[in-house]
C-alpha cells in the first residue's frame, strides 16, 4: 500500500481489494531513500534495482537526496512521517545522529565483512567504504608530500570541501584530528596557505582539480580508479600519508515503521550479497563491504592501500565533530 | 476584479517567503540560538554584499550610458549577451569565470605572457569578482531602462538647444540615474545576501563564510531549524531597511508627459571623446561580461555530440519548467500592476522575495507540502512557483515604474475619456508595462531553469532536471560530459529569457 495517498484513498482501495478480490494484483513497493549519485545512469542504482526487484517481485522506488547529511537531515524533517524503508548512503560519522532520531530498527543481517575495521552495530549494515586521500597528477607532482606537516610545509596547492556541508570535508577535519590530536589546529594553521578554496562539496572541488586550479584534491584512494579503468589514464594517484588514513564507511538501514520489515530486511541482505558487491566498485568507485567472490577489478590492484586506518567510533566522532569544526574554522579565518 | 488581484497575488508571494521561515520556527521545537561563527557570518555576508552592490553600480553607469546613446550592428544581440551572466545558474557561472580568471584561465596566461603575476581569484577579491560579474547585467539592464524612459522629446529639445553633454546629462541623465540607482543598489545588494555556492567556493575559506552557508549547515549537519529560522529572519529583516532607504533616496524625475516615442539619435555625444569613452565602456563591459560565457560554450562543445540521452531528457524538461515559471511570473506582475499600486504596503510585498534565503524557502515548503502530498510529485511545479517569485522583485522594478508612468502622463487624458477599469488597463497601461512584463517571465523562466535548491529537496530521482543532472555527471567523474550540460543549460536559460524578453519588447517596434 501506498502511505501517500489522501486517507481516503486506502480505504478505497481496500474495499475495491475486497470487492474485486485483486489485493494481490499489485506488487509491493520498497521505497528507498538515498544519496543523488546512487540512482543515476552510471551509479550502482539501476543495476541493484534490477536484481533485487528479480528476486522480490517487488517494485522498488528511489528517493533521493543531495548527499549523506542531505539524506540524514530529510529522515529529521520526515521524522515519523517518513515514507521510507530503507535508508543508504549514511556514513558512520552520521549514525550516531541517525540513532538517535529512533527511525531505525534493528537489522539481522551479518555478511563476512573485509573492512579495515571490526564492524559491530545492531542498527546498521556497510555496504562499501574508501579510504580519504589527495588525488594528483603525477605529471604536476612528481614528489608527493608523505603526510600533513610535510604538506603544509611544500607550496603545493590544495582544494578541500567544506566540513559544515559537505561529508568529505568533515572527514578530513576528522582524519587531521586523528591523525593529530591535540595539535590538529596547528596543522590547519599551517596548511592555510596551501588551501587554494574550499567548495561546498565534493564535485566542485573535483572539478577545480581537473581544471588545473590546483595540484591536489581531496576525494579517495579509489578516484584513481575511475580515470584508470573508464578514461584509460594512469597517471592519476592518491598520495600515501604515514599518519595512516581517515575511513569513510557507508552504511544502510531499515526504518522501524516501515509496512514492508521483511522486504527491506530482504533488500539490505541483498544489498551486501555478492550480486549488489560486484556493481559497486566501478559504479559507486570504493571499495565493496564483502570482496566479491570474482575479485576486485582489474585497476583496483593499482591502487594505494595505507599503512594504516583511522576511524572514530561513532560517537566519539559525533562528540569531536563541533570541536574540531570549530578548530578548523579558526585556523582557516586568521 | 482587477483590482483585487493585486491583494490575492500580494498574500500569495508573502506566504511563500514568509510561510516556510514560520513551518521551520515551527519545527524547531523551541531550540533559538545563534552559533559562534554567526555574527562574523552576518558581517562579511554585509560587507562583500555592499562592495559587490557599489561595484556593480559604479561600472553599470558608463556602460548603459554608452549602449542608450549609441546605434550599431548587433546593438540588440549585444545587450541580450550582456544580460547573460545574471540568469547563469552558479555551477555555470563559476566554470566560466575561472575559465577566464582561473589559474589556468585566459586572463592569468595573458599575465604571464606579459610577464606579470597573477593575483589569484580566491578570496573576497573573488567573491566582489563573481558577484559584479553576475549583477552587472542586472544593473545595467535596469539603467538602459530608464534611459529608453525618458521622453524622447526631451533629447530632441536639448539637440535642438544644441545643448552640450555635460548639460544634458545634468538636466536629463542624472535624474533619472538618481530615480533608478538607489533601487538597482538595493536589489544587488540584496541578492548578495544569499549567496552561497559562488562565495564559498571562490571565497577560498572559512573567511568567506555567509549567512547562507551557515543555514545549509544548521539545516543538514546540525537539523537545528531553530538557527535556520534565526538566520533567515536576520535576512529579513535585513532587507526592511535596504529598501525603506532605496524608497527614501530614490527621487523621481519628473519628466513630465512624452508622446511615447523611441530614443532620438542623440548629436552632442558625437564628439571623438565621448565616443571613445563609449567605445571603453562597452568594449570592456562585453569583454567582462561575454568571454567567460563564451569560455563555457568553448569548453562545453566538443561533448555536444556525445551527451547521454538523459541530458536532452532533462533538458526538455527544464525547458517545461522554465516555461511554466514564465507563464506564472507574468500572471503575478500583471496583478501588481492591475493593483491600484499606490500602497506601499503591496509594493513592499513584492520586493520581499529578495530576502527569502532560497535554502529557507526549500526547506520550508517542504514542511509545508510534506502532510500533504508527496513532494516528489510537486517538484517541478515547486520549482517554477519559487523561481516566479524570486523573479517578481526585479521585474517589478521594471513594470511598476512605467506604470506609475503611464499612469502620471496619461492618466488624466485616459480620465478626460472616460477610461476605467479593464479597458483602461489595456489601452494606457499594458503596452507601457509590457517590457517590464516581458523581463519578469524571461527572468523567472532562467531561474527556474538553473533551480537546484527546490528541485534537489523536492527530489523525484527519475526525472532530473537539466540543472540536476549537470550536478549528477560531475558527481560521476564525467566532467567532460557536464561541460556540455553546462553548455545546455546556458543555451536553456539564455533561450527562454530572450524569448519571453522578445514578447516584451515587440512593443517598441
Amino acid at each position: 500500500m501506498n502511505p501517500t495517498r489522501p486517507p481516503a484513498a486506502p480505504v478505497l482501495a481496500l474495499t475495491l481489494a475486497l470487492v474485486t478480490g485483486a489485493a494481490t494484483a499489485e506488487p509491493r513497493i520498497l521505497t528507498v531513500y538515498t544519496y543523488d549519485s546512487f540512482v543515476t545512469e552510471w551509479g550502482p542504482g539501476p543495476a541493484i534495482e534490477q536484481g533485487f526487484e528479480a528476486l522480490c517481485g517487488c517494485d522498488l522506488r528511489w528517493v533521493t537526496a543531495g548527499d549523506g547529511a542531505a539524506l540524514l537531515s530529510r529522515l529529521r524533517l520526515e521524522g515519523a512521517r517518513t515514507r521510507a524503508d530503507v535508508v543508504v548512503g549514511l556514513d558512520t560519522n552520521l549514525i550516531t545522529e541517525a540513532a538517535a532520531s529512533a527511525l531505525f530498527a534493528p537489522v539481522a543481517q551479518d555478511a563476512p565483512y573485509d573492512l579495515p575495521v571490526e564492524w559491530d552495530d545492531e542498527l546498521f549494515v556497510p555496504y562499501d567504504w574508501g579510504y580519504f586521500a589527495f588525488v594528483f597528477d603525477r605529471a604536476r607532482v612528481p614528489e608527493p608530500p608523505a603526510n600533513f606537516p610535510d604538506l603544509a610545509a611544500s607550496d603545493l596547492r590544495i582544494v578541500i570541501q567544506d566540513p559544515r556541508s559537505s561529508t568529505p570535508g568533515l572527514g578530513l577535519v576528522l582524519w587531521v584530528k586523528a591523525a593529530h590530536g591535540a595539535q590538529a589546529g596547528a596543522i590547519w594553521e599551517a596548511l592555510a596557505d596551501n588551501v587554494v578554496t574550499v567548495t561546498p562539496g565534493w564535485s566542485e572541488a573535483y572539478a577545480l582539480f581537473l581544471a588545473g586550479e590546483a595540484d591536489m584534491v581531496l576525494s579517495y584512494t579509489t578516484s584513481p580508479a575511475y580515470h584508470l579503468i573508464v578514461e584509460g589514464d594512469d597517471g592519476k594517484a592518491a598520495a600515501r600519508f604515514d599518519e595512516g588514513h581517515y575511513l569513510q564507511i557507508e552504511v544502510a538501514g531499515r526504518i522501524a515503521s516501515s509496512e514492508v520489515p521483511d522486504l527491506a530486511e530482504a533488500f539490505l541482505a541483498y544489498l551486501v550479497s555478492d550480486a549488489a558487491q560486484a556493481v559497486i566498485p566501478t559504479t559507486n568507485w570504493m571499495y565493496p563491504a564483502v570482496t566479491p567472490a570474482a575479485g576486485l577489478p582489474e585497476g583496483f590492484a593499482t591502487l594505494m592501500i595505507p599503512d594504516r586506518a583511522l576511524l572514530f567510533a561513532p560517537r566519539e566522532a559525533q562528540e569531536l565533530r563541533g570541536p574540531a569544526i570549530e578548530e578548523w574554522r579558526a585556523a582557516l579565518s586568521r | 476584479m482587477i483590482r483585487s488581484a493585486g491583494p490575492l497575488a500580494a498574500l500569495v508571494v508573502a506566504g511563500l517567503v514568509l510561510g516556510p521561515l514560520a513551518a521551520l520556527a515551527l519545527a524547531a521545537q523551541g531550540r533559538w540560538a545563534l552559533a559562534p561563527g554567526d555574527l562574523a557570518a552576518i558581517r562579511f555576508t554585509l560587507l562583500q554584499a555592499a562592495v559587490s552592490a557599489a561595484l556593480s553600480c559604479a561600472l553599470a553607469v558608463p556602460l548603459a550610458r554608452a549602449l542608450a546613446r549609441r546605434r550599431f550592428r548587433g546593438r540588440r544581440l549585444l545587450v541580450t549577451l550582456l544580460g547573460a551572466p545574471f540568469l547563469l545558474p552558479a555551477l555555470v557561472a563559476v566554470a566560466g569565470l575561472l575559465a577566464v580568471f582561473g589559474r589556468s584561465g585566459l586572463f592569468s596566461r595573458l599575465l604571464a605572457v606579459a610577464g606579470l603575476p597573477f593575483p589569484g581569484i580566491y578570496g573576497q577579491g573573488g567573491v566582489i569578482l563573481a558577484h559584479v560579474f553576475l549583477n552587472l547585467p542586472l544593473v545595467t539592464r535596469l539603467l538602459l531602462q530608464g534611459w529608453a524612459e525618458i521622453p524622447a522629446e526631451r533629447f530632441r529639445l536639448a539637440a535642438s538647444l544644441g545643448l552640450p553633454a555635460g548639460t544634458v546629462n545634468r538636466l536629463l541623465e542624472t535624474p533619472m540615474l538618481r530615480e533608478r540607482l538607489p533601487g538597482a543598489f538595493a536589489a544587488v545588494f540584496l541578492i548578495c545576501l544569499t549567496s552561497f555556492a559562488v562565495a564559498l567556493t571562490l571565497g577560498g575559506g572559512p573567511r568567506a563564510t555567509t549567512v547562507e552557508l551557515a543555514i545549509f549547515q544548521a539545516i543538514r549537519f546540525e537539523g537545528d531549524l531553530g538557527r535556520a529560522a534565526l538566520l533567515g529572519l536576520v535576512q529579513v529583516a535585513l532587507t526592511l531597511p535596504a529598501a525603506l532607504l532605496a524608497r527614501a533616496v530614490a527621487a523621481a524625475a519628473g519628466f513630465g508627459a512624452g508622446l511615447d516615442r523611441p530614443l532620438p539619435p542623440r548629436p552632442e555625444a558625437a564628439r571623438p571623446l565621448l565616443r571613445l569613452q563609449d567605445g571603453l565602456a562597452i568594449g570592456s563591459g562585453a569583454a567582462f561580461l561575454v568571454v567567460p560565457v563564451a569560455a563555457v560554450a568553448v569548453a562545453g562543445t566538443p561533448a555536444l555530440a556525445a551527451l547521454p540521452a538523459s541530458v536532452w531528457a532533462a533538458a526538455l524538461r527544464s525547458a517545461g519548467v522554465a516555461a511554466l515559471a514564465g507563464m506564472v511570473a507574468l500572471a503575478l506582475a500583471l496583478a501588481w500592476a492591475a493593483a491600484s499600486g499606490r500602497g506601499g504596503l503591496l509594493r513592499m510585498t513584492g520586493y520581499l522575495p529578495l530576502a527569502a534565503s532560497p535554502l529557507v524557502m526549500g526547506t520550508g515548503l517542504f514542511l509545508i507540502v510534506l502532510p500533504l502530498a508527496d513532494p516528489a510529485r510537486l517538484a517541478l511545479p515547486a520549482a517554477a512557483l519559487v523561481a516566479a517569485v524570486l523573479a517578481l522583485p526585479f521585474g517589478l522594478r521594471a513594470v511598476l515604474p512605467a506604470r506609475d508612468r503611464a499612469e502620471a502622463d496619461f492618466g488624466r487624458l485616459a480620465d478626460s475619456l472616460g477610461l476605467a477599469g479593464g479597458t483602461r488597463f489595456r489601452l494606457v497601461i499594458l503596452p507601457r508595462i509590457r517590457r517590464g512584463l516581458g523581463l519578469t517571465a524571461g527572468l523567472a523562466a532562467a531561474f527556474a531553469a538553473g533551480d537546484l535548491g527546490v528541485v534537489a529537496l523536492f527530489s523525484d530521482p527519475g526525472r532530473p532536471t537539466l540543472a540536476l543532472e549537470l550536478q549528477r555527471l560531475m558527481g560521476a567523474y564525467r566532467i567532460e560530459a557536464a561541460a556540455g550540460a553546462a553548455l545546455v543549460l546556458l543555451a536553456l536559460a539564455l533561450g527562454a529569457f530572450a524569448l519571453f524578453d522578445r514578447w516584451g519588447r515587440r512593443a517598441d517596434a
